[in-house]
């Protein structure tokens, strides 16, 4: 007689496993508003770290902004970083340590507004360190006010009748910008709020820490999500009002890749 | 046979560091200093020795690169001036909260503002009162001479390592600028990473399955834990007061009157002391090494003996504040400076020592004394 299992039994069985969290991820519980995107890029970058085994050659740097505390939920080591300076903390460590996989996870208003100028020349050094973007173009953590990737037109806190470009300046485009400087190896923008779009992430994250080896330069992915606190919408409303309104000022894609030889 | 060189002071300290075994540099160029980067460019450090040199884009990025080689556990320093140093409180306050260790050298000049290239001591106060955000010391070491310069790489990395802590180097730019002899030592080994594992168990190394992975922050949002974050670095403070306090006294032991300076104000008081003596008057020299901690305990014992105390800078009057708070009202103590970036001759401060103390004093009582002239 055959012993049929029960569904607990094949549930526990290891071997019928199809998905689960990293352990890179920590059982700590998210910081992040229910909807945002960034537990899904944590998440992303935790994966490949695991898959490619890099936990102990792995150097985070958290910012300033909703994700200052990613490393209560990245079980790597990290250092968190002052305001828009995670650049300069990256490249103090990727110099010192050159075999290592170093990263910054930062904000829009962390790393276009006040951080502008580590961002620009550790890219324009070819550093050869990731930056992790995430771009949702308003400062969530502080409460919403007006991100340098605020669009036109768009309410914040501190821009409640809409930016006025004329007055408060234009969204910045720091992606290209950074994109045309020859110290950038690879740069792409992605978003996480589709499972197609998930997958696609996953793959320019792959691609950013590998092609670290190859010290061929800075290593760039944004990933431009939304906030729905921030933006005041259901998680639904926001993901479609970012399709709507945030790609295409901002369009999905590979913006630098290297050149095939 | 010992190696002795004619150096800058400036070009002392970067060959210091290679041989204190410094394993990365990050600056911006600033004058009077910009001899440290040079030097250390001209030297081809990472040939030398593997030493990381880098010329970052500003003074904020150089503190944060010198942040993150920090919290690997790595010895690392940066260099600036005045107007860098402020741009730099940042940075130094996050490694205040996160009890980085590193070298910092301050070779000061005249301010506020760009002030001038020329050497001055007002940054007494941002050096030793904490000169960024937060309740934070940093140990202060100030040189008085280009041997000093030399000999502070050293002792700077060791009480940073040895404290976790900040150790700035509270130059002018006389003592950066000038050449004087000096011996230099042995070259000190560098740290291999497996070195720095096991001495800096706390280090970014790098998460390992035989420990739990590593995090520096300054952030707690528990204010009670924050609290106890920062007592505990007040005891580290009052421990710092209790075991490292440096001075240096000169002529002191049958002083009546005693010159208190630091860097350059106590070399040119060194030469006042031996004109006072020429001219009969029993005056020494006490000359902290240690801004913080201070040598107040000295100067406390000092005011015992002595009849007036004379603090000399390059400043309207900092330092003299922690010479009164040291002798607590025991003894008349005054003030004599110059500003921006003028500096004060033996013959003068002597004048003014006598004026204060010695001239007045035949007929009147103390109490007369303190005619306050502005300098």
């Amino acid at each position: 007689m055959n012993y049929i299992p029960t569904r607990e039994e094949i549930i526990a069985d290891h071997d019928n496993v199809v998905y689960e969290r990293t352990c890179l991820l920590t059982d700590n519980p998210l910081s992040y508003c229910p909807g945002c995107g960034h537990g899904t890029a944590h998440r992303l970058i935790m994966e490949v770290v695991e898959e490619m085994n890099l936990q102990a050659d792995t150097i985070g740097v958290a910012p300033v902004g909703c994700s200052v505390l990613a490393y209560d939920f990245m079980n790597i080591d990290m250092q968190q970083a002052a305001h828009g300076r995670a650049p300069a903390v990256a490249t103090g460590i990727k110099r010192l340590m050159p075999d290592k996989f170093v990263f910054t996870y930062q904000g829009d208003g962390d790393l276009a507004a006040i951080g502008t100028g580590e961002t620009l020349h550790a890219c324009n050094r070819g550093e050869n360190i990731t930056i992790f973007f995430v771009n949702n173009g308003i400062y969530g953590m502080t409460g919403g006010q007006m991100a340098p990737t605020t669009l036109p037109n768009m309410k914040t806190a501190t821009s409640p009748y809409g930016r006025d470009v004329e007055t408060m300046g234009y969204p910045l485009k720091i992606t290209e910008l950074i994109a045309m400087l020859p110290g950038t190896y690879f740069v792409s923008r992605q978003s996480v709020h589709t499972p197609a779009n998930v997958r696609k992430a996953k793959k320019a994250i792959e691609k950013a820490i590998q092609y670290q080896k190859l010290n061929k330069g800075l290593c760039f992915v944004e990933i431009v999500s939304n906030c729905n606190s921030g933006w005041k919408m259901t998680p639904e409303q926001s993901n479609k009002w970012m399709e709507e309104n945030m790609f295409p000022y901002y369009p999905l894609g590979d913006i630098k890749v290297p050149k095939e030889k | 046979m010992k190696d002795i060189r004619l150096m800058k002071g400036n070009e002392a300290i970067a060959e210091g560091v290679i041989r204190a075994g410094c394993d990365g540099y990050f600056g911006y160029p600033i004058t009077p200093q910009s001899e440290v980067l040079e030097y250390l460019m001209a030297t081809k450090t990472k040939e030398r020795t593997g030493m990381i040199t880098l010329q970052a884009e500003s003074e904020i990025a150089s503190i944060h690169m010198v942040y993150g080689g920090a919290a690997c556990g790595k010895r690392v320093m940066t260099s600036s001036s005045s107007p860098g140093i402020s741009l730099m409180q940042e940075g130094i306050s996050f490694m205040a909260g996160t009890e980085l260790p590193c070298l910092l050298l301050n070779v000061v000049r005249g301010g506020p503002g760009l002030g001038t290239i020329q050497p001055s001591q007002s940054d007494y106060f941002q050096a030793v009162k904490g000169g960024g955000h937060g309740d934070y010391k940093m140990i202060v070491l100030a040189p008085a001479s280009v041997q000093e310069m030399y000999d502070f790489a050293k002792l700077g990395f060791e009480l940073a390592f040895k404290h976790r802590i900040q150790v700035m180097v509270l130059s002018d730019g006389a003592i950066g600028q000038m050449m004087e002899k000096v011996e230099l030592d042995e070259q000190i080994q560098r740290l291999t990473d497996a070195e720095i594992k096991q001495k800096y168990p706390w280090a970014t190394t790098g998460k390992t399955p035989d420990r739990e992975r590593n995090i520096i922050t300054s952030l707690d949002l528990n204010p009670v834990k924050q609290e106890i974050i920062n007592i505990n670095l007040q005891k580290k403070f009052k421990h710092i007061e209790q075991t490292e306090v440096r001075f240096e006294r000169i002529m002191c032991d049958d002083a009546e009157y005693l010159f208190v300076a630091y860097g350059s104000s106590a070399r040119i008081c060194q030469k006042a002391v031996l004109l006072g003596r020429e001219r009969g008057i029993k005056v020494g020299l006490l000359r902290p090494i240690t801004l913080f901690p201070y040598p107040s305990k000295e100067l406390a014992k000092l005011a015992k003996q002595v009849k007036g105390m004379l603090s000399v800078e390059m400043s309207a009057g900092q330092m003299v504040e922690d010479v009164r708070l040291s002798v607590n009202g025991a003894v008349p103590v005054e003030h004599y400076g110059r500003l921006g970036g003028i500096m004060p001759a033996p013959d003068e401060v002597l004048n003014v020592l006598e004026n204060k103390f010695i001239r007045l004093s035949v007929n009147t009582p103390r109490l007369c004394l303190g005619i306050k002239k502005i300098l």
